[in-house]
């Protein structure tokens, strides 16, 4: 996994609240066996119209944001479908920080096993850097490390973390590595169950 | 014990399975693991470019579902006119060839939806833990079972490992008491539940329902109860086991037989929640105030009982709201206000993870052939669809003879799958077209692009099929 430390970078708003996981990919980018190339597929019924050209008055379409690297978007971000491709259309696309007031569970652990960072900060924390994204200048910066936002006016705003996902973030920790550490705890889970609940394996 | 207060049913699952603690995080042991062919091409790929291999192919189950056609299934799976369909699909079978385990493949009776094939095959039990890539995981809760669903990291990691690492969600009960009322069913309660505590409700938390009216709902009832757990954002749901959870595994292929039945019953029996727990949160309904419930907007939370009005903007407090619910009035093309069952439809579906079992093809057949001796059929302008769960429901609707009245009041009779639920096989809405559909969500462009969705029961979406607009399914009894 990539790790994450800092991020300087383009901050777009995005003020809908529950954008689900079929808004930021929709079905037909499931289909592929890979899991590079989702870009092509991200918010798609967003930014395109039914020919597949470039609908104006999205956010990501207008050229002062066309390369931003977080996105600051409304209340429960990432609801419904437990689809991975929506973390990894967001990165594919450069995206690399997601700031809401809340995220879905499953969205916000498929973003973690991909270090694409999530910050949740207060309702009005949220409001006031959207309204400087949705200024001239765009530039913010996220530092994982000492847990802030700064916006562009030099605004700062600090962001609680789990510890434990701080560290896996900032280290970009295999969890299949780690877990596999622990065979021999599996081995001994498998061989009690075996014999408590032996029609587990019948 | 002074101070010590008792455990919750997630509490008991939770700690049978804790195999260790590392950097935080629990390893939870992950007792039965479900895959199809959406989520899982790339969790393979990343075990063999680790060259890791799966550890407990006995403990997967592969079937393929989200993406099959409705139609000619038995022409196999290199028939399939999309591409990229078959090419998911064809990689499905090599992966569980490769790694040996157990496939039940499109045309196969045993196939289907990977949600209605668990239980059916006696594969999903109480207690155990389950995953799966799929949000609607939190089915296999009905059954005292503690099951979510992943995303594909995460099932490299279980294929990897047979565990997965989490943090403990919080406990959330959600009690509905009373009984409900005739024409009220599994779902509406559902609906209702999301409609109380908002689709972001649960985030955080695993739910589990209690009180008479879920005891009273059958095992399907309490499968959509479940299933639709995930739209109110916990991840998991569940209902504590009893005699009609035993009752439905007894003689399931996969169930235990003999001592070993008893002895699983009475392991299975130590599942619920003791009289002492606490709760982080509680919330309580009456059964009997739920109606008829149908969605009218984008969100699963935004439902309306069947003699209700959609809503009017200027009624909600934050202009953030507003705004919400003016874009989908604007998407769903509805007027602010209006009753909800002047909304006429042009297409029905039933069918999915949430509704496509017996007794959900039961009770809608009893409306469709209430129709029929009326001498009424699916509306004209309709386009109506019944995609059964699996092959097995499949088969036993034909033996009942519900696959007859659904065709001969205008329904299509259709082959396993996910189908329309989300449209990524050739079964989806064209834009603007209203669906009356017993799926589980109404998301803008969920069932296709433009397309307009109301969820609702499936005896509700008949009785639309059958009037041409949304309408009340107590005015067919």
């Amino acid at each position: 996994m990539k790790a994450f430390t800092r991020l300087d970078g383009r901050a777009a708003p995005l003020t809908l609240a529950n954008i689900d996981t079929d808004q930021i990919i929709p079905k037909q980018f499931l289909k592929r066996v890979d899991r590079e190339g989702l870009a092509a597929g991200l918010f798609y019924d967003f930014r395109f119209d039914e020919q597949g050209r470039e609908k104006s008055g999205f956010v990501l379409n207008d050229p002062a944001y066309k390369n931003a690297q977080i996105l600051i978007t409304g209340d429960n971000f990432g609801c419904g479908s437990s689809r991975e491709h929506a973390p990894w259309a967001l990165q594919d696309f450069g995206i690399q920080c997601v700031i809401s007031t809340s995220f879905a569970d499953i969205f916000r652990g498929n973003c973690l096993n991909n270090g694409l960072l999530t910050i949740e900060l207060k309702p009005q924390e949220v409001q006031a850097l959207m309204a400087e994204a949705l200024g001239g200048n765009h530039l913010f910066s996220v530092d994982l490390e000492t847990q802030t936002v700064t916006a562009p006016s030099g605004a700062r705003f600090s962001f609680d973390i789990d510890p434990d996902r701080k560290t896996k973030l900032l280290q970009g920790l295999d969890a299949i590595g780690e877990t596999l550490a622990h065979a021999p705890a599996i081995d001994v889970f498998e061989m009690k169950q075996a014999l408590g609940q032996p029609w587990m394996d019948a | 014990m002074p101070g010590m207060a008792g455990k919750t049913l997630y509490d008991k699952i939770w700690d049978a399975h804790l195999v260790a603690e590392d950097a935080g995080e629990a390893i939870l042991y992950i007792d039965l693991h479900l895959i199809h062919e959406v989520t899982t091409p790339q969790a393979f790929a990343g075990l063999r470019a680790e060259g890791r291999k799966v550890r407990r192919p006995d403990r997967t189950l592969a079937v393929a579902d989200h993406n099959v056609p409705t139609e000619g299934q038995a022409l196999g799976v290199d028939a399939v006119a999309d591409e990229e369909a078959r090419l998911q699909l064809q990689t499905l079978a090599r992966n569980v060839a490769d790694a040996g385990i157990e496939f039940f493949p499109m045309g196969d009776i045993r196939n289907g939806i990977v949600h209605v094939v668990g239980p059916e095959q006696g594969r999903t039990q109480p207690g155990m833990t389950i995953v799966c890539g799929d949000s609607h995981t939190s089915t296999h809760g009905a059954f005292g079972a503690l099951a979510q669903g992943i995303g594909t990291s995460e099932v490299e990691h279980v294929l990897a490992s047979q565990t997965l690492r989490q943090k403990k969600s919080k406990n959330m009960r959600v009690t509905v008491n009373g009984a409900l009322s005739p024409g009220v069913t599994a779902k509406d309660m559902a609906l209702a539940i999301i409609g109380e505590i908002g689709t972001a409700g649960g985030t955080g938390q695993v739910i589990e329902f209690a009180g008479e009216a879920v005891r009273a709902l059958s095992m399907e009832g309490r499968m959509t109860l479940c299933n639709l757990t995930i739209e109110g954002g916990a991840r998991a749901g569940l209902v504590a086991p009893d005699d009609k959870t035993f009752a439905y595994l007894d003689g399931k292929p996969a169930a235990p037989q003999g001592e070993a039945w008893d002895m699983a019953v009475d392991y299975w029996k130590t599942f619920f929640t003791d009289a002492d727990a606490v709760f982080d949160r509680e919330v309580v309904l009456d059964g009997a105030a739920i109606a008829p419930t149908v969605t009218w907007g984008t969100s699963p939370e935004d439902v309306v009982p069947i003699t209700g009005t959609v809503p009017v903007p200027a009624d909600f407090a934050t202009p953030d709201k507003r705004a919400a619910v003016e874009r989908a009035l604007d998407y769903m093309g509805l007027t602010a206000g209006q009753p909800i069952t002047e909304a006429r439809i042009d297409r029905v579906f039933i069918g999915s993870c949430t509704n496509s079992r017996i007794e959900d093809l039961r009770a809608a057949a009893a409306v469709a052939q209430q129709a029929f001796l009326e001498g009424r059929l699916v509306a004209d302008h309709v386009k109506a669809m019944v995609v059964p769960g699996s092959g097995l429901v499949k088969e036993q609707a034909e033996a009942e003879g519900l696959d007859a009245i659904f065709k001969a009041v205008g329904f299509d009779w259709r082959e396993p799958g996910c189908s329309m639920c989300l449209g990524m096989n050739p079964d989806r809405l064209a834009p603007g077209e209203r669906c009356a559909s017993t799926s589980n969500r109404n998301f803008e462009g969920r069932q296709g692009r433009g397309g307009r969705t109301h969820l609702m029961s499936p005896a509700m979406a008949v009785a639309a099929a059958i009037a041409g607009h949304i309408v009340d399914v107590r005015d067919f009894l």
